[in-house]
């Protein structure tokens, strides 16, 4: 025993275990609501942190991605084991780890613990789904394999809160005793050529003794990462030839690297499980089997994917626009408020417009995000998500992705923001960063109301097939084809450039399955919005704000601003008199004389502010795509998102946003000419290269600042916005430059 | 009869013999617990015949193709 000064001193424990093992469900019943998710600096893990208390004493739970294994093959991987031996700053040492082990799957979840076993720290086991285990004949003996492995074995049911009690003893019992120095399950000649390899390790490296599990990765980790990062690190040259013999000399002596480490340590699973399962002679088929040849199957497998995908699709698509509605009318209340309760000035607008402007940019998509979040966690909880990766994998495989790429795809049509989030289920670095990439190129939900308002202002309303087509129907679809085609290209690009490299295996776990728990559902629906809001909040309303400044900034000189502002006034005296004894055409000839004023105040002022200048600016590279500077303007103000061009063309024509801006606006865009000529501004191939430009560009600030808090670097992010704008306009270039041989 | 594990056809078992393991491929493949010695059996194949499923050890896995070729097995 401790003495007791120290009894209430915090303590720490790990969570490490196998995905699909109650990991999750097991720290969130532990930690209850206290629990925080950040990052670890320069990877893309996320670092998820809970505390409880027992007996008045703080833990801290740590809870480590799942795995299979730890051995670490991406700077990602390396963060739990620099956990687990304590070399990490910004998580405590660690006290204890507690292996979460599911019973139902027992070989292969030993495996890891075998690996945990080496780090020769306190460990503790919970036992997870026994209930599913004995659902198909099995059973497992806790306390026998407790005794065959000499660490405590807890049962838990983390979704019932059962044994979790037992459990925080069971820890506090393991961390106030120092551990039994486990024996390696490796031959005794790999033993003998670690202890040695050690010490040439530790001479160079002062008095601190290498831990023996680095040792070990050493000699089984050949040629990967984890090589290199320790080649790098010790920084010899003689250790790489050391390498090279202690292996040679291995491998003749029987012990073939890197296949000794699995095959000793299921070797030593075997013997752990001697006894302590029993199993039926004859392996009864389960429903579960008759499930999965059901979801599997060529025909019926692929059509219930197709159908879950678009319930799926649908529901983020449109169960979201009745919150976003309730959003958009939200930030409209509160502006108006401000706007009548603040006196006029910089302040009042910064408030109105910037501020909660910005705040209803980040806000708006949370619905789509929850929504999307909250099928993603029941379809990965029962073990769906993995099946519909499998049934995809060979078509992602094409362009070189894997099944897993599939559905984070897919969710981007609806928004690319859950769908980048959505690449944290795809381990692999560089298919994940590959997906993160073109993700953004699927036609989303904010380019529809560009197209919706160029196709009916420009693309006639033209019906063939006896109506079944639709010309206008035809140029949507064929927007959303273009992104999904060079969505494709850019993958292949990208997979045989910059992220480079051989494929990655598509060594996958199809989990058994069950229902999902309400719980996990629930958290996982939260935590999806609530990260959004946490990672990517404070970047957009940073960005909103700066936009909203270069559209306000500098102010119209009063000389410039006189004109206007005397004519309002002379229309709202003018209004007064009317009001009292005026006909009622007349009170509306007024009304609509003032909204004319206005907006072209509007428009003046924001024409001539550093965005609108920008424009004037960029008029030479735009002129090519057939723009003015009033589109170029427009297509610049609308970085923030995309959706947002719609409102500023209306404002830079002088229509302001109205109730039926839309309809005014198509009229007038149609109207509008080359400025002092009667050649008209738009016509189709202008209303098409402005619609490609937006299929492809990436005028959306918060994916950028999605993609920035997902990949850990900004790198990443002025990547996708400087490819995609490239691609825009040259797509756009192309458009119009074409279409006016054709389509004059 | 010695084959690779890609060779089987749908239901049929077999006893893994060796695993070509330089690649990561092959390293993960032994993680999951596919070691000489041990008995899987292909359940399916993905609707385009491509990955493929097995079970092993009790549970499910899915590998590619090329992947399962890396796994030398005795039919059963």
């Amino acid at each position: 025993m401790k003495p007791a000064s120290t009894a209430q001193q915090a303590r720490t424990a790990a969570l490490i275990g196998n995905p699909n093992t109650g990991k999750s469900t097991l720290f969130g019943a532990l930690s209850g609501v206290r629990q925080r998710v950040g990052n670890y600096p320069g990877v893309t893990v996320e670092k998820k942190l809970g505390w409880m208390t027992h007996r008045g004493r703080r833990w801290t739970l740590v809870d480590l991605p799942g795995t299979y294994s730890l051995a670490p093959r991406s700077p990602d991987e390396m963060v739990a084991i620099d956990v687990l031996l304590g070399r990490r700053e910004d998580v405590p040492p660690i006290d204890v780890v507690l292996c979460v082990v599911d019973a139902s799957n027992l070989e292969r979840n030993l495996y890891l613990l075998s690996q945990v076993l080496e780090f020769g720290r306190p460990v503790v086991v919970a036992l997870t789904m026994t209930d599913v285990g004995e659902s198909r004949g099995m059973v497992v003996l806790a306390e026998r394999l407790a005794r065959n492995l000499g660490v405590p074995v807890v049962p838990v049911r983390a979704d019932k809160k059962l044994g979790l009690e037992v459990l925080r003893k069971a820890l506090e019992a393991a961390a106030d005793h120092s551990p039994v120095p486990t024996e390696s399950p490796f031959p005794e000649s790999f033993r003998a050529e670690v202890e040695t390899l050690g010490a040439t390790l530790s001479e160079g490296n002062g008095a601190v003794p290498a831990p023996r599990y680095l040792v070990e990765r050493l000699l089984l980790d050949t040629g990967g990462y984890f090589e290199a990062h320790m080649l790098e690190e010790k920084g010899q040259t003689s250790l790489r030839d050391a390498l090279k013999d202690t292996r040679a000399r291995l491998a003749a002596s029987g012990c073939p690297i890197p296949a000794v480490e699995a095959i000793s340590r299921y070797g030593w699973v075997a013997k752990v499980v001697d006894g302590v399962v029993t199993r039926p002679t004859e392996a009864p088929v389960t429903l579960g089997d008759r499930i999965d040849s059901l979801l599997t199957h060529r025909f019926w497998g692929t059509l219930i994917l197709a159908i879950t995908m678009l319930i799926m699709f649908n529901a983020v698509f449109s169960w979201a626009q009745w919150p976003m509605e309730a959003v958009e009318n939200g930030v409209k209340g509160l502006s108006g408020l401000v706007e009548t309760h603040l006196p006029e000035g910089a302040l009042r607008d910064l408030l109105a417009q910037g501020v909660i402007g910005g705040i209803g940019a980040v806000v708006i998509f949370i619905p789509q995000i929850m929504i999307l979040f909250f099928f993603l966690a029941i379809l990965e909880d029962c073990g769906y998500l993995a099946r519909a990766a499998f049934l995809m994998d060979r078509l992602m495989s094409r362009v070189g992705l894997s099944g897993k790429s599939f559905i984070p795809l897919l969710s981007s049509f609806a928004c690319a923001i859950p769908g980048v989030m959505a690449t944290r289920v795809i381990e692999n670095r560089r298919d994940r960063l590959t997906t993160i990439m073109v993700a953004p190129l699927m036609s989303c939900s904010a380019r529809l109301p560009v197209y919706t308002l160029l196709i009916a202002a420009f693309i006639p309303n033209e019906r063939f097939l006896g109506g079944l087509l639709g010309l206008r129907g035809l140029t949507l679809a064929s927007m959303y084809l273009l992104g999904i085609l060079v969505a494709a290209a850019a993958a292949l690009v990208f997979k045989r450039t910059l992220l480079k490299g051989d494929a990655p295996p598509f060594v996958m776990e199809l989990p058994s399955y069950k229902w999902p728990s309400s719980g996990v559902v629930v958290h996982r629906t939260l935590q999806g919005g609530w990260s959004f809001i946490y990672r990517a909040g404070t970047l957009i309303l940073a960005v909103s704000i700066v936009m909203w400044a270069a559209l306000y900034y500098p102010r119209l000189s009063p000389s410039a601003a006189a004109p206007l502002l005397a004519e309002q006034e002379r229309l709202r005296a003018q209004k007064t008199a009317v009001e009292l004894k005026g006909t009622d055409a007349e009170k509306e000839q007024l009304r609509n004389a003032l909204i004319v004023v206005s907006d072209r105040l509007e428009g003046t002022q924001k024409r001539q502010s550093f965005l609108g200048r920008a424009g004037r600016l960029i008029e030479p590279a735009v002129r090519p795509l057939g723009w003015d500077w009033r589109i170029g303007s427009a297509v610049l103000a609308s970085f923030p998102a995309r959706e947002v061009v719609v409102a500023s063309l209306g404002v830079i024509f002088d229509i302001g946003e109205s109730e039926d801006g839309d309809r005014r606006l198509s009229q007038t865009l149609r109207a509008s000419t080359w400025q002092g000529t009667s050649r008209p501004l738009f016509n189709t191939p202008v209303a098409l290269s402005i619609m490609v430009f937006f299929a492809l560009c990436a005028q959306c600030a918060s994916t950028l600042a999605v993609i920035r808090r997902e990949t850990g670097h900004w790198g990443w992010s002025a990547l996708s916005f400087t490819y995609m704008t490239l691609l825009a306009y040259l797509g756009a270039l192309a458009t119009y430059q074409v279409g006016m041989l054709f389509l004059p | 009869m010695a084959t690779l594990l890609s060779e089987l056809s749908t239901g049929q078992s077999a006893r893994v013999i060796d695993v070509h393991a330089l690649g990561e491929a092959g390293q993960r493949i032994l993680e999951m617990g596919v070691t000489p010695g041990v008995t899987i059996r292909l359940v399916g194949a993905a609707p385009l015949g491509d990955p493929l499923a097995f079970e092993v050890r009790g549970y499910r896995l899915s590998l590619r193709k090329a992947e399962a070729a890396l796994v030398g097995v005795e039919r059963i």
